[in-house]
């Protein structure tokens, strides 16, 4: 909980990660290659005081992830999102059982995320509710751009994801994130284009599609999708750490998400340990949308901001929430297309 | 001091370099930095060859990008006058070796990836490209129009307005390029506000057209941040690297 001002807000951190990227961990130079990229992700955005070495990035102790994360980062539920990475480390990057036995060792904190892949054809559908039984899953993090074998990637509405989108429907897993931005593999396709979600949340109104990095780089295209899909929402990580290196075009983003889509949409999220959730808590509380753009893009309350930081994302994932953080319940729609009137310029 | 015959060669092929974008942040990759090195060196059998390094942000960027800046720069390189040989290599990149041996080879950036089964399939990069042309003419429609608004315009007379009475800008100039690209006239009779098949759009329509070109510019601006960022950054760890 971080309270400012006299305002509470209940924190939940929608995407968070416990990985091995240590050189020992690595397969092959991909690995290499994959830790330093989103170290320097890391790096550039991060505050100063906030840069970690290359070598504390590649693996942190579980002890730093929870003094980040719940001592001093103000989180009271982080969602752990699985990133296997099996061709690139030894290990996997990040499994579900890795971040499981956190989950496990530090009860009420984690909420445990699984993962899919179609193309793992009837087998991984048994493997899929095994998964789901030993962590109680209630939500899954799907990459549509990886290779494997002679695949080039997949997509949302492919008649077997169709099939592995049912059986979490049956098996109570509600929250599917949908990875649609930096890749990870070659591709010849456009692996950004996120119009298969839009195919997927209609086919499946009772899933919720949760669209990691709020597209980008494709912001517009999500939103296009966003606004006619009411089961389609934001997720926040690498959109959050601009707050702090381009807050202008920070401003813009949640303007364009809070045009498109609606404060009840959107889901924030450090992807720790790429950033930490203290100076972005911190810091959105603190944000304002610029004056000059507050004619186009409206002012940020502290309801819209505490929707964001928590109760959006608690939500979906059935978390309590204490009394003294919530918002007066008032009705709205998130069904509701675009502004009927829209306010095209300042 | 007159500059030698290698020199202004060099400076011609940089030129030329300006006119490759990418596609995605619809910039010129020397304007990006992507450029790290350009050489020239004479051939024995006469003529000149150019080497040009490129570096891209990330390990990771995606491949079909890369490729397409590739193989664009090598083209460009190639037809600058005097130039006898063009080598373009993408440097650092997790698919440097297939992407460089494929522009190499002109083979295309299925057959660039055979391990992977892709396919020759130019047809699926041309498409990409299409679209990427198609963004970046409604982002700098956007740029126009915002432009023409904060002038007074009044958005219903857009529907209306011709290429012949948008005043000269650095926008226009630039919208102009890009409607040419995608074969759309720019007559000065010819509407401002056309689809990118070059199709008017009605005054009915074109608030919600323009609302979501206004999303589509703040979304190439912003990528093209994040993109010099990490580069710099990269570039930062990379010499830190190098001296141990």
């Amino acid at each position: 909980m971080y309270s400012k001002d006299g305002e509470n807000y209940f924190i939940v951190d929608s995407h968070v990660h416990f990985w091995d990227g240590s050189p020992a961990n690595q397969s092959n130079r991909y690995g290499k290659g994959f830790i330093e990229c989103f170290y320097d992700y890391h790096r550039n955005l991060s505050p100063s005081e906030w840069v970690w070495t290359l070598e504390k990035f590649g693996k942190y102790s579980e002890e730093t992830m929870i003094h980040d994360l719940f001592e001093t980062g103000y989180v009271d539920k982080a969602i752990f999102q699985p990133t296997y990475l099996s061709d690139f480390y030894v290990n996997g990057f990040n499994t579900t059982e890795d971040d499981g036995a956190v989950a496990e060792r530090n009860p009420g904190k984690f909420i445990v995320n699984g993962a899919f892949d179609p193309r793992d054809g009837e087998a991984g559908l048994d493997g899929l509710e095994e998964l789901a039984a030993r962590w109680n899953l209630k939500g899954v993090k799907l990459y549509t751009a990886e290779w494997k074998g002679d695949s080039k990637g997949w997509k949302l509405s492919d008649p077997w994801a169709y099939r592995y989108l049912e059986k979490c429907e049956a098996l109570g897993i509600k929250n599917v994130h949908v990875h649609k931005g930096p890749t990870i593999y070659p591709l010849n396709r456009d692996a950004f284009d996120v119009a298969d979600v839009d195919d997927a949340a209609s086919a499946f109104p009772n899933l919720n599609f949760i669209v990691e990095h709020v597209g980008l780089p494709r912001l517009e295209d999500f939103c296009w999708i966003a606004t006619q899909e009411p089961n389609v929402y934001g997720g926040l990580a690498v959109a959050m750490p601009f707050i702090h290196t381009r807050p202008r075009y920070f401003a813009q983003i949640i303007g364009e998400l809070l045009y498109w889509l609606d404060e009840n949409r959107i889901t924030f999220a450090s992807d720790y340990a790429i950033w930490s959730p203290k100076w972005l808590v911190e810091a959105f509380v603190d944000f304002q949308i610029p004056e000059d753009m507050q004619s186009e893009y409206g002012v940020l309350t502290p309801d819209i901001k505490r929707k964001i930081l928590g109760l959006n994302a608690a939500k979906l994932y059935d978390i309590e929430v204490p009394e003294s953080a919530r918002v007066a319940e008032a009705p709205v729609d998130s069904g509701e297309a675009i502004g009927s009137a829209p306010e095209v310029f300042a | 001091m007159t500059a030698t015959f290698q020199e202004t060669l060099a400076m011609r092929a940089w030129k030329a370099l300006d006119t490759v974008v990418d596609p995605e942040l619809d910039q010129s990759i020397t304007e990006l930095g992507f450029v790290a090195a350009l050489s020239v060196t004479p051939i024995e059998s006469g003529g000149h060859e150019v080497h040009v390094l490129l570096r891209l942000p990330t390990y990771f960027c995606a491949p079909n990008f890369a490729y397409l800046m590739v193989a664009d720069a090598h083209d460009a390189v190639l037809a600058v006058h005097g130039v006898k040989t063009a080598r373009v290599e993408l440097a650092d990149h997790f698919a440097s070796e297939e992407i460089n041996a494929g522009v190499a080879a002109e083979e295309g950036f299925g057959s660039a990836f055979p391990r992977q089964g892709v396919g020759t399939d130019r047809h699926a990069l041309e498409e990409l490209r299409l679209t990427f042309r198609r963004k970046a003419h409604l982002a700098c429609l956007e740029r126009t129009c915002r432009q023409l608004v904060r002038a007074g315009w009044q958005i219903d007379a857009l529907a209306d307005t011709t290429i012949g009475e948008v005043p000269d800008s650095p926008e226009r100039e630039s919208l102009l390029r890009r409607r040419a690209e995608l074969g759309i006239s720019n007559g000065p009779e010819a509407p401002l506000f056309v689809e990118s098949t070059g199709e008017r759009v009605s005054a009915e329509q074109l608030p919600a057209k323009l609302r979501f070109a206004k999303a589509v510019r703040i979304s190439i601006e912003g990528n093209s941040g994040l993109c010099r960022g990490l580069l710099d950054t990269r570039l930062e760890r990379m010499a830190e690297e190098a001296q141990g």
